[in-house]
Protein backbone atom coordinates (compact mmCIF):
# COMPACT_ATOMS: atom_id res chain seq x y z
CA UNK A 1 0.00 0.00 0.00
CA UNK A 2 2.67 2.20 1.38
CA UNK A 3 4.63 1.60 -2.36
CA UNK A 4 1.56 1.90 -4.66
CA UNK A 5 0.52 5.66 -2.67
CA UNK A 6 4.67 6.43 -2.99
CA UNK A 7 4.54 5.07 -6.68
CA UNK A 8 2.52 7.99 -7.91
CA UNK A 9 4.57 10.73 -6.55
CA UNK A 10 7.66 9.00 -7.73
CA UNK A 11 9.39 10.41 -10.57
CA UNK A 12 9.18 7.86 -14.19
CA UNK A 13 12.41 6.78 -14.02
CA UNK A 14 11.84 4.93 -10.59
CA UNK A 15 8.33 3.45 -10.98
CA UNK A 16 9.84 1.90 -13.81
CA UNK A 17 12.98 0.72 -11.88
CA UNK A 18 10.90 -0.64 -8.87
CA UNK A 19 8.99 -2.28 -11.55
CA UNK A 20 11.19 -3.91 -13.14
CA UNK A 21 12.95 -4.94 -9.68
CA UNK A 22 9.64 -6.83 -8.53
CA UNK A 23 9.02 -8.64 -12.30
CA UNK A 24 12.87 -10.15 -11.83
CA UNK A 25 12.64 -10.72 -8.24
CA UNK A 26 9.87 -12.93 -8.50
CA UNK A 27 12.31 -15.02 -11.18
CA UNK A 28 14.75 -15.10 -8.36
CA UNK A 29 11.96 -15.90 -5.82
CA UNK A 30 11.83 -19.21 -7.57
CA UNK A 31 15.10 -19.83 -7.67
CA UNK A 32 15.14 -19.15 -3.81
CA UNK A 33 12.81 -21.82 -3.09
CA UNK A 34 14.89 -24.42 -5.02
CA UNK A 35 17.52 -23.10 -3.37
CA UNK A 36 15.97 -23.98 0.02
CA UNK A 37 16.31 -27.47 -0.79
CA UNK A 38 19.80 -27.04 -1.90
CA UNK A 39 19.72 -26.67 -5.77
CA UNK A 40 20.35 -23.97 -7.62
CA UNK A 41 18.99 -23.22 -11.06
CA UNK A 42 21.11 -21.78 -13.70
CA UNK A 43 18.39 -21.78 -16.78
CA UNK A 44 15.40 -20.02 -14.98
CA UNK A 45 16.07 -17.34 -17.66
CA UNK A 46 13.90 -20.46 -19.41
CA UNK A 47 10.51 -19.98 -17.75
CA UNK A 48 11.61 -16.32 -17.58
CA UNK A 49 11.34 -16.27 -21.48
CA UNK A 50 8.19 -18.67 -21.57
CA UNK A 51 6.40 -16.44 -19.74
CA UNK A 52 7.53 -13.65 -21.62
CA UNK A 53 6.48 -14.96 -25.05
CA UNK A 54 3.21 -16.51 -24.20
CA UNK A 55 2.49 -13.00 -22.86
CA UNK A 56 3.64 -11.12 -26.06
CA UNK A 57 1.96 -13.90 -28.35
CA UNK A 58 -1.40 -13.89 -26.03
CA UNK A 59 -1.00 -10.17 -26.55
CA UNK A 60 -0.44 -9.76 -30.14
CA UNK A 61 -2.39 -12.90 -32.13
CA UNK A 62 -5.14 -13.62 -29.53
CA UNK A 63 -5.99 -9.37 -28.77
CA UNK A 64 -6.13 -10.55 -24.98
CA UNK A 65 -4.36 -7.50 -23.30
CA UNK A 66 -5.47 -7.53 -19.51
CA UNK A 67 -2.10 -7.18 -17.52
CA UNK A 68 -3.21 -9.36 -14.92
CA UNK A 69 -4.69 -11.97 -17.22
CA UNK A 70 -1.60 -12.25 -18.93
CA UNK A 71 0.92 -12.23 -16.09
CA UNK A 72 -1.46 -15.26 -15.01
CA UNK A 73 -1.06 -17.04 -18.63
CA UNK A 74 2.75 -16.77 -18.60
CA UNK A 75 2.99 -18.32 -15.79
CA UNK A 76 0.54 -21.08 -16.10
CA UNK A 77 2.18 -21.31 -19.84
CA UNK A 78 5.95 -21.55 -17.94
CA UNK A 79 4.82 -24.46 -15.80
CA UNK A 80 2.99 -26.42 -18.39
CA UNK A 81 6.54 -26.21 -20.31
CA UNK A 82 8.31 -27.30 -17.00
CA UNK A 83 6.18 -29.71 -15.80
CA UNK A 84 7.14 -32.59 -17.95
CA UNK A 85 10.99 -32.09 -16.93
CA UNK A 86 10.51 -31.84 -13.10
CA UNK A 87 10.73 -35.55 -12.51
CA UNK A 88 13.48 -35.61 -14.86
CA UNK A 89 15.48 -32.78 -12.61
CA UNK A 90 14.31 -33.81 -8.98
CA UNK A 91 16.88 -36.44 -9.44
CA UNK A 92 20.20 -34.11 -9.96
CA UNK A 93 21.96 -32.48 -7.57
CA UNK A 94 24.30 -29.25 -7.50
CA UNK A 95 26.69 -28.72 -10.37
CA UNK A 96 25.08 -31.34 -12.43
CA UNK A 97 21.32 -29.04 -11.49
CA UNK A 98 22.59 -26.10 -12.56
CA UNK A 99 23.96 -27.93 -15.98
CA UNK A 100 21.19 -29.71 -17.30
CA UNK A 101 18.86 -26.44 -16.68
CA UNK A 102 21.28 -24.64 -18.17
CA UNK A 103 21.01 -26.30 -21.30
CA UNK A 104 17.51 -26.58 -21.19
CA UNK A 105 17.64 -22.90 -21.17
CA UNK A 106 20.08 -22.73 -24.16
CA UNK A 107 17.84 -24.75 -26.19
CA UNK A 108 14.55 -22.17 -25.53
CA UNK A 109 17.37 -19.37 -26.29
CA UNK A 110 18.14 -21.61 -29.64
CA UNK A 111 14.54 -22.40 -30.47
CA UNK A 112 13.78 -18.45 -29.92
CA UNK A 113 16.14 -17.61 -32.06
CA UNK A 114 15.04 -19.59 -34.96
CA UNK A 115 11.45 -19.69 -34.79
CA UNK A 116 9.72 -17.08 -37.24
CA UNK A 117 6.64 -16.86 -34.99
CA UNK A 118 9.08 -15.78 -31.70
CA UNK A 119 10.27 -12.87 -34.13
CA UNK A 120 13.98 -14.74 -34.38
CA UNK A 121 16.95 -12.67 -33.23
CA UNK A 122 15.05 -9.59 -32.80
CA UNK A 123 12.21 -10.32 -30.97
CA UNK A 124 9.07 -8.25 -31.25
CA UNK A 125 7.49 -5.54 -29.21
CA UNK A 126 3.64 -5.66 -27.45
CA UNK A 127 1.76 -2.76 -27.17
CA UNK A 128 0.04 -1.64 -24.14
CA UNK A 129 -2.01 -4.05 -21.43
CA UNK A 130 -4.97 -2.80 -20.06
CA UNK A 131 -6.42 -3.87 -16.52
CA UNK A 132 -9.65 -5.87 -15.98
CA UNK A 133 -11.49 -4.33 -19.41
CA UNK A 134 -10.41 -0.50 -18.59
CA UNK A 135 -7.49 0.74 -20.84
CA UNK A 136 -5.85 3.57 -18.85
CA UNK A 137 -4.37 6.81 -20.37
CA UNK A 138 -1.17 6.91 -22.11
CA UNK A 139 0.46 8.78 -19.37
CA UNK A 140 -0.49 6.50 -16.63
CA UNK A 141 0.14 2.86 -18.56
CA UNK A 142 3.48 2.82 -16.80
CA UNK A 143 2.06 3.59 -13.04
CA UNK A 144 -0.77 1.14 -13.60
CA UNK A 145 1.65 -1.45 -14.45
CA UNK A 146 4.09 -0.41 -11.67
CA UNK A 147 0.82 -1.59 -9.16
CA UNK A 148 -0.23 -4.63 -10.76
CA UNK A 149 3.56 -5.79 -10.69
CA UNK A 150 4.27 -4.67 -7.23
CA UNK A 151 0.84 -6.09 -6.37
CA UNK A 152 1.34 -9.58 -7.46
CA UNK A 153 4.88 -9.38 -6.45
CA UNK A 154 3.71 -8.95 -3.25
CA UNK A 155 1.00 -11.33 -3.42
CA UNK A 156 3.34 -13.62 -4.69
CA UNK A 157 5.97 -13.14 -1.76
CA UNK A 158 3.09 -13.59 0.79
CA UNK A 159 2.21 -16.89 -0.46
CA UNK A 160 5.73 -18.00 -0.72
CA UNK A 161 6.65 -17.12 3.47
CA UNK A 162 2.88 -19.44 4.10
CA UNK A 163 4.67 -22.10 1.66
CA UNK A 164 8.36 -21.61 3.66
CA UNK A 165 6.79 -22.23 6.68
CA UNK A 166 4.22 -25.55 5.69
CA UNK A 167 5.87 -29.07 6.11
CA UNK A 168 6.74 -29.36 2.73
CA UNK A 169 8.02 -26.22 2.74
CA UNK A 170 10.04 -27.21 5.94
CA UNK A 171 10.93 -30.92 4.43
CA UNK A 172 12.27 -28.96 1.82
CA UNK A 173 15.17 -27.03 4.25
CA UNK A 174 15.54 -30.64 5.95
CA UNK A 175 16.45 -31.78 2.61
CA UNK A 176 19.17 -29.28 2.64
CA UNK A 177 20.90 -30.37 5.46
CA UNK A 178 20.40 -34.06 4.32
CA UNK A 179 18.36 -36.57 2.44
CA UNK A 180 18.66 -39.20 3.44
CA UNK A 181 17.50 -38.60 6.70
CA UNK A 182 14.64 -36.81 5.27
CA UNK A 183 13.67 -39.98 3.36
CA UNK A 184 14.23 -42.14 6.17
CA UNK A 185 11.80 -40.13 8.36
CA UNK A 186 9.13 -40.82 5.47
CA UNK A 187 9.09 -37.58 3.53
CA UNK A 188 10.18 -37.31 -0.15
CA UNK A 189 12.71 -35.44 -1.44
CA UNK A 190 12.15 -35.92 -5.07
CA UNK A 191 8.36 -34.67 -4.89
CA UNK A 192 9.11 -31.99 -2.68
CA UNK A 193 12.09 -30.44 -5.67
CA UNK A 194 9.75 -31.24 -8.23
CA UNK A 195 7.45 -29.22 -7.06
CA UNK A 196 9.51 -26.74 -5.64
CA UNK A 197 11.03 -26.38 -9.44
CA UNK A 198 7.42 -26.53 -11.04
CA UNK A 199 6.58 -23.60 -8.47
CA UNK A 200 9.75 -21.45 -9.66
CA UNK A 201 8.67 -22.00 -12.96
CA UNK A 202 5.39 -20.33 -12.10
CA UNK A 203 7.54 -17.63 -10.45
CA UNK A 204 9.44 -16.79 -13.60
CA UNK A 205 6.52 -17.26 -15.95
CA UNK A 206 4.49 -14.08 -14.13
CA UNK A 207 8.30 -12.53 -13.85
CA UNK A 208 8.50 -12.38 -17.69
CA UNK A 209 4.96 -11.62 -18.44
CA UNK A 210 5.09 -8.68 -16.52
CA UNK A 211 8.74 -7.46 -17.00
CA UNK A 212 7.81 -8.14 -21.06
CA UNK A 213 4.27 -5.91 -20.02
CA UNK A 214 6.61 -3.44 -18.76
CA UNK A 215 9.54 -3.21 -21.39
CA UNK A 216 6.80 -3.70 -24.39
CA UNK A 217 9.57 -5.62 -26.00
CA UNK A 218 10.43 -9.64 -25.89
CA UNK A 219 13.95 -11.31 -27.50
CA UNK A 220 15.58 -14.63 -27.14
CA UNK A 221 18.16 -12.83 -24.52
CA UNK A 222 15.63 -13.38 -22.27
CA UNK A 223 16.62 -17.28 -22.11
CA UNK A 224 20.47 -16.68 -22.27
CA UNK A 225 22.64 -17.80 -19.87
CA UNK A 226 24.09 -14.85 -18.93
CA UNK A 227 20.23 -13.45 -18.06
CA UNK A 228 19.83 -16.56 -15.65
CA UNK A 229 23.04 -15.25 -14.02
CA UNK A 230 21.58 -12.22 -13.37
CA UNK A 231 18.61 -14.07 -11.50
CA UNK A 232 20.70 -16.56 -9.49
CA UNK A 233 22.91 -13.10 -8.73
CA UNK A 234 20.28 -11.59 -7.25
CA UNK A 235 18.64 -15.19 -5.44
CA UNK A 236 22.16 -15.37 -3.79
CA UNK A 237 22.69 -11.49 -2.90
CA UNK A 238 19.30 -12.26 -0.98
CA UNK A 239 20.23 -15.41 0.90
CA UNK A 240 17.74 -18.28 1.03
CA UNK A 241 16.57 -17.24 4.32
CA UNK A 242 14.51 -13.83 4.10
CA UNK A 243 11.15 -13.24 1.16
CA UNK A 244 11.80 -9.91 1.03
CA UNK A 245 15.09 -9.74 0.70
CA UNK A 246 14.97 -11.13 -2.63
CA UNK A 247 13.28 -8.13 -3.37
CA UNK A 248 15.46 -5.62 -1.85
CA UNK A 249 18.73 -7.81 -4.02
CA UNK A 250 16.14 -6.98 -7.27
CA UNK A 251 15.82 -3.31 -6.67
CA UNK A 252 19.65 -3.00 -5.56
CA UNK A 253 20.64 -5.37 -8.79
CA UNK A 254 18.71 -2.63 -10.58
CA UNK A 255 19.83 0.09 -8.64
CA UNK A 256 23.46 -1.03 -9.44
CA UNK A 257 23.10 -1.62 -13.10
CA UNK A 258 21.73 1.63 -14.23
CA UNK A 259 23.71 3.43 -12.40
CA UNK A 260 26.74 2.31 -12.98
CA UNK A 261 25.70 1.91 -16.61
CA UNK A 262 24.81 5.48 -16.86
CA UNK A 263 28.40 6.99 -14.63
CA UNK A 264 30.42 4.35 -16.00
CA UNK A 265 29.08 2.40 -19.11
CA UNK A 266 32.20 0.71 -20.07
CA UNK A 267 32.93 -0.77 -17.36
CA UNK A 268 29.32 -1.71 -15.42
CA UNK A 269 30.37 -5.34 -15.76
CA UNK A 270 33.33 -4.85 -13.87
CA UNK A 271 31.66 -3.09 -11.01
CA UNK A 272 29.02 -5.46 -10.78
CA UNK A 273 31.04 -8.11 -10.81
CA UNK A 274 33.16 -6.66 -7.71
CA UNK A 275 29.63 -6.09 -6.12
CA UNK A 276 28.93 -9.66 -6.26
CA UNK A 277 32.30 -11.03 -5.02
CA UNK A 278 32.11 -8.37 -2.08
CA UNK A 279 28.88 -10.27 -1.42
CA UNK A 280 30.08 -13.19 -1.64
CA UNK A 281 33.09 -12.60 0.91
CA UNK A 282 31.19 -10.90 3.35
CA UNK A 283 27.96 -11.60 3.74
CA UNK A 284 27.56 -15.32 2.43
CA UNK A 285 23.74 -15.87 3.99
CA UNK A 286 22.79 -13.04 1.54
CA UNK A 287 21.78 -9.81 2.40
CA UNK A 288 18.77 -11.43 4.33
CA UNK A 289 20.67 -12.75 7.24
CA UNK A 290 21.10 -9.42 8.59
CA UNK A 291 17.37 -9.32 9.64
CA UNK A 292 16.40 -12.85 9.81
CA UNK A 293 18.64 -15.03 12.87
CA UNK A 294 18.32 -18.40 13.42
CA UNK B 1 30.42 -39.21 -49.25
CA UNK B 2 31.94 -35.99 -49.92
CA UNK B 3 29.23 -34.58 -47.48
CA UNK B 4 29.98 -36.85 -44.95
CA UNK B 5 33.66 -36.20 -44.87
CA UNK B 6 33.41 -32.49 -44.87
CA UNK B 7 31.03 -32.60 -41.66
CA UNK B 8 33.70 -35.17 -40.31
CA UNK B 9 36.59 -32.80 -40.72
CA UNK B 10 35.19 -29.70 -40.03
CA UNK B 11 33.57 -31.10 -36.83
CA UNK B 12 37.18 -32.58 -35.74
CA UNK B 13 39.06 -29.23 -36.47
CA UNK B 14 36.24 -27.33 -34.36
CA UNK B 15 36.73 -30.63 -31.56
CA UNK B 16 40.42 -30.21 -31.28
CA UNK B 17 40.35 -26.49 -30.54
CA UNK B 18 37.38 -27.03 -28.02
CA UNK B 19 39.19 -30.29 -26.67
CA UNK B 20 42.28 -27.85 -25.72
CA UNK B 21 39.98 -25.32 -23.68
CA UNK B 22 38.21 -27.93 -22.11
CA UNK B 23 40.80 -30.07 -20.85
CA UNK B 24 42.03 -27.18 -18.99
CA UNK B 25 38.62 -26.67 -17.47
CA UNK B 26 38.22 -30.11 -16.23
CA UNK B 27 41.57 -30.00 -14.83
CA UNK B 28 40.61 -27.07 -12.90
CA UNK B 29 37.36 -29.03 -12.07
CA UNK B 30 39.44 -31.67 -11.02
CA UNK B 31 42.02 -30.60 -8.77
CA UNK B 32 40.53 -27.17 -7.17
CA UNK B 33 37.08 -28.18 -7.66
CA UNK B 34 35.48 -25.69 -9.30
CA UNK B 35 33.50 -25.41 -12.24
CA UNK B 36 35.20 -21.93 -13.83
CA UNK B 37 32.73 -20.11 -15.88
CA UNK B 38 35.86 -17.53 -16.04
CA UNK B 39 37.45 -19.93 -18.32
CA UNK B 40 36.25 -18.50 -21.56
CA UNK B 41 37.45 -14.87 -20.28
CA UNK B 42 40.84 -16.88 -20.32
CA UNK B 43 40.30 -17.95 -23.59
CA UNK B 44 39.53 -14.45 -24.90
CA UNK B 45 42.69 -13.31 -23.62
CA UNK B 46 44.36 -15.53 -25.44
CA UNK B 47 42.92 -14.94 -28.74
CA UNK B 48 43.83 -11.32 -28.12
CA UNK B 49 46.70 -11.75 -27.07
CA UNK B 50 47.71 -13.60 -29.77
CA UNK B 51 46.43 -10.83 -31.91
CA UNK B 52 48.21 -8.80 -29.62
CA UNK B 53 51.52 -10.63 -30.24
CA UNK B 54 51.32 -11.59 -33.80
CA UNK B 55 50.80 -8.02 -34.71
CA UNK B 56 54.24 -6.85 -32.95
CA UNK B 57 55.81 -9.97 -34.79
CA UNK B 58 54.40 -8.56 -38.25
CA UNK B 59 55.76 -4.81 -37.56
CA UNK B 60 58.85 -6.62 -36.54
CA UNK B 61 59.64 -7.98 -39.80
CA UNK B 62 59.62 -11.67 -38.51
CA UNK B 63 59.10 -14.63 -40.33
CA UNK B 64 55.49 -15.54 -41.26
CA UNK B 65 56.18 -18.87 -39.58
CA UNK B 66 56.89 -17.27 -35.99
CA UNK B 67 53.45 -16.32 -35.85
CA UNK B 68 53.15 -20.09 -34.59
CA UNK B 69 55.35 -19.13 -31.89
CA UNK B 70 53.97 -15.53 -31.15
CA UNK B 71 50.21 -17.54 -30.33
CA UNK B 72 52.27 -19.79 -28.35
CA UNK B 73 53.75 -16.80 -26.31
CA UNK B 74 50.73 -14.94 -26.11
CA UNK B 75 49.18 -18.37 -24.26
CA UNK B 76 51.94 -18.29 -21.75
CA UNK B 77 51.85 -14.73 -21.18
CA UNK B 78 47.84 -14.81 -20.53
CA UNK B 79 49.03 -18.29 -18.31
CA UNK B 80 51.84 -16.48 -16.66
CA UNK B 81 50.51 -12.84 -15.54
CA UNK B 82 46.67 -13.94 -15.11
CA UNK B 83 46.71 -17.41 -12.99
CA UNK B 84 48.61 -16.60 -10.16
CA UNK B 85 46.67 -12.94 -9.80
CA UNK B 86 43.42 -14.98 -9.89
CA UNK B 87 44.98 -18.01 -7.83
CA UNK B 88 46.04 -16.32 -4.88
CA UNK B 89 44.42 -12.96 -5.50
CA UNK B 90 40.96 -14.01 -5.55
CA UNK B 91 40.52 -17.70 -5.37
CA UNK B 92 42.04 -19.41 -2.38
CA UNK B 93 40.14 -16.75 -0.29
CA UNK B 94 36.86 -19.34 -1.66
CA UNK B 95 38.16 -22.53 -1.53
CA UNK B 96 35.88 -25.07 0.37
CA UNK B 97 32.89 -23.23 -0.14
CA UNK B 98 29.84 -25.15 -1.63
CA UNK B 99 30.36 -25.90 -5.65
CA UNK B 100 27.16 -23.70 -6.53
CA UNK B 101 28.33 -20.88 -4.84
CA UNK B 102 32.17 -20.69 -6.54
CA UNK B 103 30.40 -20.91 -9.97
CA UNK B 104 29.14 -17.75 -8.84
CA UNK B 105 32.52 -16.24 -7.85
CA UNK B 106 33.97 -17.08 -11.02
CA UNK B 107 30.69 -15.90 -12.63
CA UNK B 108 31.83 -12.38 -10.64
CA UNK B 109 35.36 -12.98 -12.33
CA UNK B 110 33.85 -13.03 -15.48
CA UNK B 111 31.92 -10.35 -16.07
CA UNK B 112 34.95 -8.32 -14.08
CA UNK B 113 37.45 -10.01 -17.25
CA UNK B 114 35.11 -9.01 -19.55
CA UNK B 115 35.37 -5.13 -19.28
CA UNK B 116 39.05 -5.41 -18.60
CA UNK B 117 39.59 -6.72 -21.92
CA UNK B 118 37.48 -4.31 -23.60
CA UNK B 119 39.91 -1.56 -21.35
CA UNK B 120 42.56 -2.84 -23.03
CA UNK B 121 41.91 -4.22 -26.30
CA UNK B 122 39.08 -1.80 -27.19
CA UNK B 123 35.76 -2.94 -29.04
CA UNK B 124 36.92 -3.30 -32.15
CA UNK B 125 37.38 -6.40 -33.92
CA UNK B 126 40.96 -7.78 -34.64
CA UNK B 127 41.54 -10.40 -37.29
CA UNK B 128 44.82 -12.77 -37.17
CA UNK B 129 45.06 -13.71 -40.92
CA UNK B 130 48.78 -14.74 -40.86
CA UNK B 131 48.53 -17.92 -39.45
CA UNK B 132 46.09 -19.36 -40.91
CA UNK B 133 47.25 -20.10 -44.44
CA UNK B 134 50.77 -21.41 -42.99
CA UNK B 135 49.70 -25.10 -43.63
CA UNK B 136 48.76 -24.88 -46.92
CA UNK B 137 45.72 -26.61 -48.19
CA UNK B 138 44.74 -30.39 -47.92
CA UNK B 139 42.99 -32.02 -51.00
CA UNK B 140 41.03 -34.92 -50.07
CA UNK B 141 39.36 -36.45 -53.37
CA UNK B 142 37.58 -33.15 -54.87
CA UNK B 143 36.71 -31.06 -51.80
CA UNK B 144 40.16 -28.73 -50.34
CA UNK B 145 40.42 -28.71 -47.19
CA UNK B 146 42.56 -25.84 -45.08
CA UNK B 147 45.95 -27.22 -43.42
CA UNK B 148 45.32 -25.33 -40.71
CA UNK B 149 42.23 -27.32 -39.39
CA UNK B 150 44.28 -30.44 -39.59
CA UNK B 151 47.24 -28.77 -38.15
CA UNK B 152 45.01 -27.62 -35.13
CA UNK B 153 44.15 -32.13 -34.91
CA UNK B 154 47.57 -32.74 -34.49
CA UNK B 155 48.21 -30.22 -32.21
CA UNK B 156 44.99 -31.37 -29.44
CA UNK B 157 46.34 -34.83 -29.73
CA UNK B 158 49.88 -33.79 -28.79
CA UNK B 159 48.31 -31.37 -25.90
CA UNK B 160 46.41 -34.27 -24.88
CA UNK B 161 48.99 -37.09 -24.89
CA UNK B 162 51.12 -34.17 -23.02
CA UNK B 163 49.14 -33.73 -20.42
CA UNK B 164 47.91 -37.19 -19.81
CA UNK B 165 51.66 -38.38 -20.03
CA UNK B 166 52.02 -35.42 -17.70
CA UNK B 167 49.57 -36.70 -15.26
CA UNK B 168 50.55 -40.36 -15.20
CA UNK B 169 54.11 -40.53 -15.63
CA UNK B 170 55.47 -38.04 -13.80
CA UNK B 171 56.20 -37.56 -10.14
CA UNK B 172 54.05 -34.46 -10.39
CA UNK B 173 51.26 -35.64 -12.04
CA UNK B 174 51.26 -38.26 -9.31
CA UNK B 175 50.90 -35.92 -6.50
CA UNK B 176 49.07 -33.67 -8.44
CA UNK B 177 47.05 -37.23 -8.57
CA UNK B 178 46.90 -37.36 -4.92
CA UNK B 179 45.75 -34.19 -4.14
CA UNK B 180 42.46 -34.53 -6.65
CA UNK B 181 41.80 -37.51 -4.51
CA UNK B 182 41.84 -35.81 -1.16
CA UNK B 183 43.55 -33.05 -0.65
CA UNK B 184 43.61 -33.28 3.20
CA UNK B 185 45.51 -36.75 2.96
CA UNK B 186 48.00 -35.27 0.18
CA UNK B 187 48.33 -32.05 2.54
CA UNK B 188 49.22 -34.94 6.02
CA UNK B 189 51.80 -36.74 3.75
CA UNK B 190 53.63 -33.81 3.40
CA UNK B 191 52.71 -32.07 -0.49
CA UNK B 192 52.17 -28.43 -0.38
CA UNK B 193 48.82 -28.65 -1.84
CA UNK B 194 48.45 -24.94 -2.46
CA UNK B 195 51.50 -25.11 -5.06
CA UNK B 196 49.41 -27.75 -6.71
CA UNK B 197 46.31 -25.63 -6.73
CA UNK B 198 48.79 -23.04 -8.28
CA UNK B 199 50.34 -25.13 -10.56
CA UNK B 200 47.15 -26.79 -11.64
CA UNK B 201 45.48 -23.26 -12.32
CA UNK B 202 48.28 -21.91 -14.25
CA UNK B 203 47.89 -25.11 -16.66
CA UNK B 204 44.77 -24.97 -16.87
CA UNK B 205 44.43 -21.42 -17.89
CA UNK B 206 47.57 -21.91 -20.17
CA UNK B 207 45.52 -24.20 -22.01
CA UNK B 208 42.31 -22.23 -22.18
CA UNK B 209 44.69 -19.27 -23.77
CA UNK B 210 46.28 -21.77 -26.02
CA UNK B 211 42.96 -22.31 -27.44
CA UNK B 212 42.21 -19.04 -27.48
CA UNK B 213 45.43 -18.06 -29.64
CA UNK B 214 45.08 -21.05 -31.79
CA UNK B 215 41.91 -20.35 -32.87
CA UNK B 216 42.21 -16.92 -33.40
CA UNK B 217 42.93 -17.07 -37.00
CA UNK B 218 39.73 -19.11 -37.47
CA UNK B 219 37.27 -15.87 -35.80
CA UNK B 220 37.58 -12.62 -35.55
CA UNK B 221 38.24 -11.64 -32.24
CA UNK B 222 35.88 -9.64 -30.83
CA UNK B 223 33.82 -8.89 -27.14
CA UNK B 224 32.11 -11.61 -26.39
CA UNK B 225 33.99 -14.08 -27.78
CA UNK B 226 34.42 -15.58 -24.29
CA UNK B 227 30.44 -15.93 -23.81
CA UNK B 228 29.92 -18.81 -26.40
CA UNK B 229 33.09 -20.59 -25.74
CA UNK B 230 32.47 -21.15 -22.00
CA UNK B 231 28.80 -22.92 -22.52
CA UNK B 232 30.61 -25.33 -24.90
CA UNK B 233 33.19 -26.00 -23.04
CA UNK B 234 30.87 -26.71 -20.31
CA UNK B 235 28.80 -29.12 -22.65
CA UNK B 236 31.89 -31.05 -23.19
CA UNK B 237 33.18 -31.97 -19.68
CA UNK B 238 29.60 -32.12 -18.78
CA UNK B 239 28.93 -35.02 -21.49
CA UNK B 240 32.55 -36.50 -20.62
CA UNK B 241 32.43 -36.15 -16.98
CA UNK B 242 33.66 -33.87 -15.19
CA UNK B 243 37.63 -34.46 -14.00
CA UNK B 244 38.42 -36.75 -16.86
CA UNK B 245 40.97 -36.22 -19.72
CA UNK B 246 39.24 -39.04 -21.82
CA UNK B 247 35.92 -37.48 -20.78
CA UNK B 248 36.97 -34.22 -22.16
CA UNK B 249 38.23 -36.12 -25.80
CA UNK B 250 35.19 -37.81 -26.04
CA UNK B 251 33.01 -35.19 -25.38
CA UNK B 252 34.87 -32.55 -28.09
CA UNK B 253 34.21 -35.00 -30.33
CA UNK B 254 30.76 -35.66 -29.66
CA UNK B 255 29.94 -31.82 -29.47
CA UNK B 256 31.93 -31.32 -32.98
CA UNK B 257 30.85 -33.57 -34.81
CA UNK B 258 26.42 -32.95 -33.74
CA UNK B 259 27.60 -28.98 -34.39
CA UNK B 260 29.27 -29.72 -37.64
CA UNK B 261 26.18 -32.04 -38.59
CA UNK B 262 23.78 -29.52 -37.81
CA UNK B 263 25.46 -26.54 -39.61
CA UNK B 264 25.57 -28.94 -42.59
CA UNK B 265 22.16 -30.73 -42.40
CA UNK B 266 20.15 -28.96 -40.56
CA UNK B 267 20.95 -25.05 -40.29
CA UNK B 268 17.83 -24.53 -37.52
CA UNK B 269 19.19 -26.41 -35.01
CA UNK B 270 22.57 -25.42 -34.73
CA UNK B 271 22.36 -23.16 -31.50
CA UNK B 272 21.08 -25.97 -30.00
CA UNK B 273 21.80 -28.92 -30.90
CA UNK B 274 24.85 -29.44 -28.85
CA UNK B 275 23.16 -28.33 -25.78
CA UNK B 276 20.39 -31.30 -26.60
CA UNK B 277 23.06 -33.96 -26.83
CA UNK B 278 24.25 -32.80 -23.47
CA UNK B 279 20.73 -32.87 -22.19
CA UNK B 280 20.17 -35.93 -23.59
CA UNK B 281 23.77 -37.35 -22.18
CA UNK B 282 22.93 -35.56 -19.19
CA UNK B 283 19.63 -37.98 -19.01
CA UNK B 284 20.98 -40.61 -19.07
CA UNK B 285 24.35 -40.80 -17.44
CA UNK B 286 23.70 -37.84 -15.21
CA UNK B 287 27.51 -37.72 -14.36
CA UNK B 288 28.58 -37.66 -17.59
CA UNK B 289 30.25 -40.58 -19.87
CA UNK B 290 33.67 -40.95 -17.95
CA UNK B 291 32.85 -40.15 -14.33
CA UNK B 292 32.80 -43.26 -11.77
CA UNK B 293 29.48 -43.40 -9.84
CA UNK B 294 30.19 -41.91 -6.43
CA UNK B 295 28.90 -43.07 -2.95
CA UNK B 296 26.49 -40.66 -1.55
CA UNK B 297 27.57 -39.87 1.89
CA UNK B 298 25.16 -39.71 4.64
Amino acid sequence: MVLAVLGLFAPKWLTYLVTMSAGHGLVSLGIVALMRGGVVPFGQGMVFAIGGYSAALLFNKAGFTDALGLALAGGVMATLIAAPFAPLLARYRGIFFAMLTLALSMVTYGLGMKIELLGGSDGFNVGRATLLGWRPPDAQVGYVLYLVTVGVATLMALLARVYFDSTRGLVTLAARDNELRVEYLGGSVRQAMSINFLLAAFCGGVGGALVVLSLGHIEPQFSYWTTSGEFVFVAILAGWQSVAAVFVASTVLEVVRSFSSSYFPNTWQLALGLFLLFVIRFLPRGIGSLWWKR
Amino acid sequence: MQAALTIVVDGLAYASWLFIVALGLTLVFGVLKILNIAHGSFYALGAYAAASFVGWGAALKWAPAFSLVAMLLAAVAVAAIVAPLTERGLLRFFYGRDEVLLVLVTYALFLILEDVTKLIWGTNPYFVSEPYGLFGSVNLGVQTYVGYDFALMAMALVVGAAVWWGLNRTRHGKIVLAVIHSAEIASSMGVNVSRVYMLAFTIGIFLAGLGGAFTSPMISVVPGVSVGVIIVSFAVVIIGGLGSIEGAAVGAIIVGLARSLAVHLAPVAELFSIYIVMAIVLMFRPEGLFQRVQARKI
